[in-house]
């Protein structure tokens, strides 16, 4: 398929839409699935039928459209009038809706249930790489193409020379959204520089941060995107062959990236000779099984060569020295999601948005306590009060706020005080915790400090590959002190012991599951210094979770009283 | 595809149970040209046709792909995906991610453990039903939640998922 063929494909599905009155949106992600999306867009199939309007009205299923815990969620879409959004639809109500607006009739029925456009949940987001999510039936290429997809890969290899490439990705200051922020473009120039007969692009989609969910939710609802930001990268770097590592626990992303391989394959626009020009790129998927340490992208790659997913040390970085000894460009799924927009509308206009240093929008999974979960894109720069209170909606049964906890296992916790930080790379790292891939768990005053921090360290320590001492030994070890305080057997030496313990696991770890693994123990201690001695000297929970049944052993050599 | 099919000699022989789902597995294997690397893949298909892999398994695959028995026995353990023994009839995995533990998913597990005496990771002693723990479902604006036989339930309390659970062990246990 050439460019020509693609505008004709565009304009063919725009004019095939446009045909259709009303068209019913119904999100198919996993967590609108789970409460009943599948029967809701039967429901709405069979009300259409029943009616015989299926020339003018149509129900397809679409990608995750945000406040997932209001699914299942419909778009209603009528010609020349916008949107309505129904939240917690039920199949019985279902031909209500569709006779009401079917007879053009103005009055909106259940509007109760009706999602108000300027709910500050949608009206403060910046929607760039979820753009079509939510719009379009991700098992369709059609619909990726009419919403201008692949434009963005035909451009690149018609009208400009990979070095134009890595330079535009460059200029648009773009920061790897797996959590690290190393800048981009200064990666892509490392590895089309790389001496190397062959050259492999890996997409990190091995998200496994345990409250984060957006790498699966973009797989899910838009998997061209992804192919097309990984084309674009093997023409910019001079690979021929991609990998996308998905996650074991997330069957319906990989049943999608599959299926849009094939299609792709297809049409041309993935293989040999994409979009008929000299250059050929293969993807192929790898599904991962069950192991954190993967997301680290020596382990990863070990893994694809289908080995134990253990690290090796860095330098030499996969840039040089990747899959099977050949230059390799790591990239998180997110990252690869930004590129088609970069390369689109170009580098001005994308390092406009955000902060100076932080280009770009950034997709977080609000989850915890907290009024509306579900999914959402920001501009780089927002401060946390805006996401908890304004699209959050704050806490629940008026609860108070006591934390948001950013970066997972390796993140930290942010306090009250700091609410007003704006949401960037360094900024938070300035608190204590890491922007992460993005999982943003909100605790409540129910939450004790010192028990999440023993929560993620069991985390660390399950998971922990056990290839270097500090890491296998030291996260027992710091395990072990955690549930000596949240027992009550533990005594203010052992902070102290806690706390050298910590900097050396950081200081010392082969990969960065170990030198991150500290964070939420140091953050807590940090800014929850007083729950500590809480367990400690006052033998209590403020939380009232933990169970303090045990004493302190004392050591003889201690002096009386 | 066919052609490159028919130029790999075909390996050693069957396994020599005959077992018809051994195909399944020769089949993955011939479509990776009996590529090492494609290991995990072959174990994971191996999984989902057998339920989990034995020793018995595990050298044939060994055998096959040309590794070292300890090779593969090393990738087989690494995975918590991989199981090494029999799965119960149902499983029931319930997520102990951060959006779900903060929301108390470990009541779940505990009032699990507690009725039907399992221990989380293992079956119980008569088959009916396994309990796993994972790591993050990706459904945090379900939490808490709970896969009971592959369906996802959200928002679940200690009472409600015992009660799925009772009908779907007692469910099979009358039919």
């Amino acid at each position: 398929m050439n460019r020509p063929e693609l505008q004709a494909m565009a304009e063919e599905e725009l004019e095939r839409q446009q045909k259709f009155h009303l068209r019913f949106l119904c999100c198919a992600s996993t967590p609108c699935l789970s409460s009943g999306a599948t029967e809701v867009l039967e429901a709405l199939k069979g009300a259409i039928e029943a009616r015989s309007l299926q020339a003018e009205v149509e129900a397809v299923s679409t990608g995750c459209m945000g406040p997932c815990s209001r699914g299942p969620l419909v778009t209603v879409r009528v010609r020349e009038r916008g949107d309505v959004i129904y939240e917690r639809v039920t199949p019985e109500m279902v031909p209500e809706v569709v006779e009401a607006f079917a007879s053009t009739n103005s009055t909106p029925v259940f509007a109760e249930k009706i999602l108000a456009p300027d709910w500050p949940f949608f009206a403060k987001q910046k929607k760039i790489v979820l753009a079509n999510s939510g719009y379009m039936n991700p098992e369709r290429l059609e619909d990726y193409v009419a919403l201008g997809g692949y434009s963005g890969l035909g451009h690149a290899i018609r009208e400009m020379s990979p070095e134009q490439v890595c330079e535009e990705i460059s200029r648009s200051g773009l920061r790897g959204r797996g959590g690290a922020g190393y800048p981009t473009g200064l990666k892509w120039h490392l590895v089309r520089k790389a001496p190397g007969e062959r050259k492999f692009v890996v997409a990190n989609g091995d998200e496994g941060d345990p409250g984060a969910y957006m790498d699966r939710t973009l797989m899910e609802s838009d998997p061209h995107r992804i192919l097309e930001g990984m084309a674009i990268a093997g023409y910019a770097v001079g690979a021929e062959q991609g990998y996308i590592y998905v996650r074991g626990e997330y069957p319906v992303a990989a049943r999608r990236l599959q299926q849009a391989i094939r299609v792709a394959e297809r049409h041309g626009l993935l293989g040999s000779r994409v979009m008929v020009s000299n250059f050929n790129f293969r993807i192929d998927l790898r599904i991962g099984a069950g192991a954190f340490v993967c997301g680290e992208e020596t382990a990863l790659m070990a893994s694809i060569m289908g080995r134990r997913g253990q690290p090796v040390p860095r330098p030499p970085y996969p840039a040089q020295h990747g899959l099977w000894g050949y230059p390799t460009l790591i990239n998180n799924v997110e990252t690869f999601g930004n590129i088609t927009p970069i390369i689109n509308q170009g580098a001005e206009w994308y390092s406009q948005i955000g902060t100076e240093k932080s280009k770009g929008t950034k997709i977080f999974a609000l989850a915890g306590k907290i009024q509306n979960t579900g999914l959402i894109e920001v501009p780089m720069g927002i401060t946390l009060r805006e996401i908890v209170f304004d699209i959050g909606g704050g806490v629940p049964e008026g609860r108070a706020f006591k934390a948001a906890q950013t970066g997972g296992p390796s993140g930290g916790c942010i306090p009250v005080v700091h609410l007003d930080t704006p949401v960037d790379y360094d900024s938070l790292q300035v608190l204590g915790s890491i922007m992460g891939s993005g999982g943003l768990v909100i605790m409540d005053d129910h939450s004790c400090m010192v028990d999440v921090a023993k929560f993620f360290m069991q985390f660390c320590m399950d998971e922990s590959c056990g290839k270097c001492v500090p890491c296998r030994v030291g996260t027992a070890q710091l395990h072990h002190l955690l549930e000596h305080i949240t027992n009550g057997s533990a005594t203010t030496t052992d902070l102290q012991m806690m706390e050298h313990l910590c900097l050396m696991v950081k200081e010392t770890s082969l990969c960065g599951l170990g030198q991150s693994a500290p964070n939420p123990v140091l953050s807590t201690l940090r800014y929850f210094q007083e729950e500590y001695q809480a367990h400690i000297r006052d033998r209590s929970c403020p939380a009232s979770v933990c169970q303090l049944t045990e004493r302190p052993i004392q050591i003889l050599s201690d002096p009386p009283g | 595809m066919l052609a490159a099919g028919l130029k790999t000699p075909k390996a050693q022989a069957d396994h020599p149970s005959g077992d018809p789902r051994f195909d399944l597995i020769d089949r993955v294997m011939k479509r990776n040209h009996y590529q090492q690397h494609a290991l995990i893949e072959v174990l994971h298909t191996a999984q989902e046709v057998f339920g989990f892999l034995d020793e018995d398994l595990l050298i044939y695959v060994a055998n096959q792909l040309k590794l070292p028995p300890s090779w593969v026995y090393g990738v087989a353990t690494f995975y918590h995906f991989f199981s090494l023994e029999p799965q119960g009839e149902h499983t029931c995995i319930v997520c102990m991610g951060t959006a779900c533990y903060v929301k108390r998913s470990a009541a779940i597990v505990a009032a699990l453990q507690k009725e039907f005496r399992v221990e989380s990771g293992k079956a119980t002693a008569d088959g009916k039903l396994s309990l796993a723990v994972a790591r993050c479902l990706g459904s945090c604006g379900l939490a808490p939640a709970v896969v009971l036989d592959g369906k996802v339930l959200g928002l679940e309390t200690p009472e409600t998922t015992l009660a799925r659970v009772r009908q779907a062990v007692e469910g099979a246990r009358s039919s």
